[in-house]
């Protein structure tokens, strides 16, 4: 573990309930856990585990069995948009971090919950990162996962939010003595507002699609080494190192309105 | 003359300070955790079990055998007639003949426990050991020699006081190490923790020709789960550990210790020993755990046994197969102690080592130790046209396919029992999807929360279905549900089916005639006894008999039965996979090449899988369905 000299950091965690990928059984889910680990690296003492939904859902005691003597449950009923209870859970006393996974493994799993808290909240979101390498002066070093195994350094500061990413660290195993014994601490007294727009939904296990064929036509192992690990060309677009911020917002707010995000 | 005065007083003195000792001792045991145990029936019970199931184990080694015979009987003997004759001053002739008689005894029997210890097998530990043979002669000798004038052989006052002295100094020697040492800590304590051992046994289900072996259920509401410290194991286990002899026979059989991995069971129970009364284990004189220097070790009553005293690696070395509490004269169950810290390490500190971890996960969210899609378990059958327990609710048999389903070589013994069950007309069924992985890995990797769990959810599904034998290729899930889904039946319910393996229920077939086998074709073969079938249940028989009826003639290895080696494939071994300097299932091939065998039949798929992974050239390795389907004599309507 890299020193993460802060010594009264506070970090949370949000965690969700997964869905085993072949069994579809409910589980501790991937990402989340190792945002919950990060969490535990980087302030075993500090470190809030929140989940907005059933307190009496025992799979989030997978979670507890990783250490921790308590979690906090904002109940929340199943058909209710958990954003503004977090929100508003969070703008209280709000944390230096706060960690989520990158994509929930069930329910609509749209990987909007570090955008929607940041924006509710106002802070930086951090995306899909793999690691926090240290903290100084009130800005964390953050390596952030790209395909193929490379990384990004950036520096953000506190406090902010970030999606952990599956080339985090892995969680630790969770223990079920202590997993029984920690406390499940509900918390009813905040808002909840029912997701209209979801309920107007229907939801469908999705169609298996053929997969297009992978035609191979490198000959030879490095050349087929080469390919899978190149570093993915995008045609067109601009690297931007040395122009001033202000060049840089200009050429991000040019592009959105020209593919019509913004009108 | 001086010793006639001398005597009582240091007979006195060693039984008081020797009272004090045990009282000592007694109290280390008793820091342990309680444990119900029947004190009257169990000290009455205890000469029976020395005499009998205790022989019966140390008779396998003749010589020790009767030198133990002659010496642990002479000094008793010896002890009785000496405190009749010395301590109560009963003068008679035939008594102190009957002493010259019992010394005698003893000395010959010591004789020969110093003519073994002269070059010892490694297996033994020396230090004070090798100082035993030498005090059981001068304890003997100078018996011997006091009472000759009492016996009227000598004259009183003979030798006079040179010789006076020379005997006190041995009585001095000798009752300091058979009655003082006995309960300080001394070799003689195995003489007296392990009578108290064999009275107050964890499992005296064992005696009278029992089996007891499987592995108690953790209750998963305490505050504490597993074995951190010594003072988490019962006080029986405590008393167990204090029994041992070290001996060295469970060393001689652990196959992690002959792999070099870091597991040397007698040291491990001496470690629990260093453990239980504190100290180093600088003390012990015997092989060290393979690549672990001894001395090192640290531990006391209330410290946690990983801090320490003993490397998490070692706990997890053991495949479970149960060879050491086999062998062992003491009846140490070393698998329960190595099991119970297990599950401090999985269950408390979530430190399931390598893929433990994930396998224990797997098995949570899929019912198999390898994440595969529980809905998948019964594609294996898609041609086999099978019925399923759910349509048809009841059969005379229940085939428990286990998680061999999902292991395409583990298949193949699965087609070869239906094409026999089929053949022998056998009304049976199977549960398709309902069936989940019996819980034996979790259990052996300490997660005895996930074992229940399983267990459970087995036993609910068993319960919805009439059938009056459950049959199994695989002897772990036959232990598991033979020996230990009864502790959790659902209070009021019962087992009310039996359970057999499948190489027994096909002997039964065979010798019911409704089977026709023609003769084995090919080379020597040899069968290699499964752990969970052999040690574990006691079935030797059933495979060989099994073998005859194809018409074949064994050839047997060396270590077979009741001393089979493992294939190295339990207890979730390989799963955590300690590195050793060899493998196993290695040098269980090598002992199969030794045979000569062609072919080597086996009743286990995990030792069909671990044995042939052993490289090329080696036996072919097949399982005794394989072989009776092959040899099927198909009837051409
Ligand atoms: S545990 Fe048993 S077999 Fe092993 S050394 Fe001790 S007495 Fe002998
Ligand atoms: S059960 Fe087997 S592997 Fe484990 S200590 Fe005993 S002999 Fe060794």
């Amino acid at each position: 573990m890299p020193p993460k000299s802060v010594a009264d950091l506070r970090v949370a965690a949000l965690i969700s309930v997964g869905k085993h990928p072949s069994s579809g059984r409910a589980r501790r889910a991937d990402q989340d856990a190792r945002a919950v680990e990060m969490g535990l690296g980087l302030a075993p003492g500090g470190l809030e585990v929140i989940h907005a939904g059933n307190p009496n859902e025992t799979v989030l005691r997978d979670y507890a069995g990783m250490g921790l003597n308590k979690l906090k449950v904002i109940e929340q009923s199943a058909d209710a948009d958990v954003v503004p209870a977090l929100s508003e859970y969070l703008s209280d006393d709000c944390p230096d971090i706060v960690l989520t996974g990158v994509r929930a493994e069930s329910g609509e799993s749209s990987g909007m919950m570090a955008y929607l808290l940041g924006e509710k909240l106002g802070l930086p979101v951090v995306t899909r990162i793999a690691e926090i390498r240290a903290i100084t002066d009130g800005q964390a070093e953050v390596l952030q996962a790209l395909p193929r195994g490379q990384r990004r350094a950036v520096r953000v500061a506190l406090p902010f939010i970030a999606s952990v990413d599956s080339a985090a660290a892995p969680a630790r195993q969770s223990a079920y003595g202590p997993a029984m014994r920690a406390e499940l601490e509900a918390d009813s007294r905040g808002i909840e507002i029912k997701d209209e727009v979801r309920a107007g939904w229907e939801e469908n296990p999705a169609r298996k699609r053929p997969k297009r064929l992978k035609v191979v036509k490198a000959k030879t192992a490095a050349d087929r080494f080469k390919a899978a690990t190149a570093k993915a060309t995008g045609d067109g677009g601009t690297v931007m190192r040395d122009e001033t911020p202000a060049e840089k917002a200009k050429a991000i707010f040019d592009l959105l309105v020209e593919e019509g995000v913004l009108r | 003359m001086i010793l006639d005065s001398l005597i009582p007083v240091l007979l006195v003195l060693a039984l008081v300070l020797a009272a004090a000792g045990m009282l000592k001792r007694i109290n280390l045991w008793r820091a342990g955790q309680p444990e119900k145990v029947n004190l009257i029936a169990g000290l009455m019970a205890m000469p029976r079990r020395y005499l009998v199931d205790l022989h019966h184990v140390v008779e396998r080694d003749k010589y020790i055998s009767k030198t133990h015979v002659a010496t642990a009987g002479g000094f008793v003997l010896s002890m009785v007639l000496i405190l009749a004759v010395y301590l109560f001053g009963l003068q008679s002739q035939l008594l102190s003949y009957a002493l010259l008689g019992a010394t005698a005894l003893m000395f010959m029997g010591a004789f020969f426990v110093w003519k073994r210890r002269r070059n010892p097998p490694a297996r033994l530990s020396k230090g004070p050991w090798m100082r035993l043979p030498k005090s059981l002669l001068m304890f003997s000798a100078t018996f011997f020699i006091a009472t000759l004038p009492a016996a009227g052989i000598l004259p009183e006052a003979f030798g006079g006081l040179v010789l006076a002295l020379i005997l006190t100094a041995g009585i001095v020697w000798g009752l300091s190490e058979l009655v003082f040492g006995m309960a300080w800590g001394g070799p003689m304590k195995h003489a007296f923790a392990g009578a108290l051992h064999l009275a107050f046994h964890r499992r005296p289900e064992r005696f009278g020709g029992g089996r007891s072996t499987g592995l108690k259920a953790v209750d998963l509401k305490a505050d504490k789960l597993g074995v951190d410290k010594p003072t988490d194991f019962k006080w029986n286990q405590l008393l167990g550990f204090d029994a041992c002899v070290q001996c060295g026979k469970c060393e001689a059989m652990c196959p992690a210790f002959a792999a070099g991995q870091p597991l040397n069971p007698k040291k491990l129970i001496q470690d629990m020993v260093v453990g239980l009364a504190g100290g180093s284990d600088a003390k012990f004189a015997g092989s060290p755990y393979p690549g672990i220097e001894v001395g090192k070790a640290q531990g006391g009553p209330d410290q946690s046994i990983t801090g320490g005293l003993v490397s998490p690696d070692t706990l997890w070395s053991c495949t479970t197969c149960r060879a050491c509490v086999e062998e062992c004269p003491m009846m140490i169950e070393h698998v329960d102690a190595i099991v119970d810290m297990r599950r401090f390490l999985s269950l408390e500190k979530g430190q399931t080592p390598n893929k433990g971890a994930e396998t224990l996960e797997n098995l949570i969210a899929t019912d198999n130790p390898n994440g595969f899609n529980p809905g998948n378990r019964t594609n294996w059958a898609a041609d086999q046209n099978l019925r399923l327990m759910s349509d048809v609710k009841q059969a005379d048999v229940l085939f428990w396919v286990s998680d061999g389903a999902f292991d395409m070589r583990s298949q193949r013994i699965l087609r070869a029992f239906v094409k026999v069950l089929k053949a022998a007309n056998v009304d049976f069924a199977i549960l398709g999807d309902e069936e989940r992985d019996s819980g034996d890995v979790a259990r052996r990797l300490g997660d005895d929360a996930t074992f229940q769990g399983l267990a459970q959810r087995n036993i609910e599904v068993l319960q919805k279905y009439k059938f009056k034998t459950l049959v199994t290729t695989d002897p772990h899930a036959f232990h598991c549900i033979k020996n230990e889904y009864p502790e959790l039946y659902p209070a009021g319910s019962a087992v009310d089916y039996q359970v057999m393996h499948h190489t027994t229920f096909i002997n039964e077939l065979v010798k019911n005639g409704r089977l026709q086998l023609s003769a084995h074709k090919g080379g020597t073969v040899t069968y290699h006894d499964p752990c969970y079938l052999g040690r574990y249940n006691g079935e030797y028989d059933s495979p060989r008999e099994l073998l005859a009826s194809l018409g074949i003639q064994l050839a047997e290895m060396e270590r077979s039965g009741f001393r089979s080696r493992c294939c190295g494939g339990g207890g979730g071994a390989p799963i955590i996979d300690i590195p050793g300097e060899r493998r196993i299932a290695d040098m269980r091939m090598a002992e199969i090449r030794e045979v000569g065998a062609e072919t080597v039949a086996v009743g286990c798929q995990q030792c069909t899988a671990m044995l042939e992974g052993v490289v090329e050239p080696r036996a072919e390795v097949k399982d005794i369905a394989e072989m009776v389907a092959d040899a099927l004599v198909e009837e051409v309507a």
